[in-house]
């Protein structure tokens, strides 16, 4: 591949990661939001398989996001290794607890947030490596 | 109970990855931008075998997760579904023979290392 061709590889790669980051982290926060009864009870509706209690004003963005997470994540494994895309993508774990604490008054102790940095570590290495492999 | 719908979301999010991966790895690249060019793609992926599968235990997985959000704090039930991370790279090597270096590898570990550690607290 020419340099041109690494560059444009690299550019989609990145834009898509943030896509997946972003749809999956809001995704999950509008979902814990929807399973919370969230809204002074508007559109509140019980799931009976479940027996959950669900707010639809949270939850349907939410799986909107999460399908856009699907897709976005699926084109990107298009052209990426999975062991390149999940390492990569768990940056969405991290904005999720920066979310959770930030939105949902969760306490993110000492513990979560050395767990956090491990994860961005981690990211940080496999993200070094080409994201296509040998496989095909 | 907690660790019952961790596991199921944990085990049903690995097959759907697995499926997902090896259905795009079928279709190819999205290399035109275009809404023909995306309109296609999709239209590939919807003829692929896997996607039925992998969409089932995507489904298994959202639903089992949404449960855990009920009785776990999100700053858990994220973190602590990150095991896939470890279970995917192994079966990834194994079953989609992707070649796995030691910097992967490395990433994998360190990301296992900090779900025990955000799950622990």
């Amino acid at each position: 591949m020419d340099i041109a061709g690494r560059r444009r590889l690299r550019l989609k790669t990145w834009i898509f990661t943030v896509l997946v980051i972003v749809a999956n982290a809001f995704g999950n926060l509008f979902l814990d939001k929807g399973v919370h009864g969230a809204a002074g009870g508007i559109g509140l509706v019980r799931l009976p398989l479940f027996d959950i209690e669900v707010n639809l004003l949270w939850l349907v963005p939410g799986i909107g996001l999460l399908i856009l997470w699907m897709l976005t994540r699926m084109a990107l494994l298009g052209w990426a290794d999975l062991t390149y895309v999940l390492p990569v993508t768990a940056l969405g774990y991290v904005l999720s607890t920066v979310l959770a604490a930030m939105f949902l008054g969760e306490r993110v102790d000492g513990r979560r947030w050395a767990g956090t940095i491990l994860i961005v570590l981690g990211t940080a290495l496999v993200s070094a490596t080409s994201p296509k492999g040998n496989a095909r | 109970m907690k660790e019952l719908l961790v596991a199921v979301v944990v085990l049903a999010t690995v097959c759907a990855d697995l499926l997902q991966s090896a259905e795009m790895k079928q279709v190819g690249e999205l290399d035109d931008f275009r809404p023909s060019g995306i309109q296609a793609l999709l239209r590939a992926m919807a003829r692929n075998k896997y996607l039925i599968l992998a969409v089932f235990f995507m489904a298994l997985s959202f639903f089992a997760f949404l449960k855990l959000l009920t009785i776990a704090d999100l700053s858990y039930a994220v973190p602590v579904s990150a095991l896939t991370i470890v279970i995917d790279t192994v079966l990834a090597r194994v079953l989609l023979r992707e070649r796995v270096d030691w910097r992967r590898w490395t990433g994998a570990a360190l990301v296992a290392a900090g779900v025990f550690l955000i799950s622990a607290a």
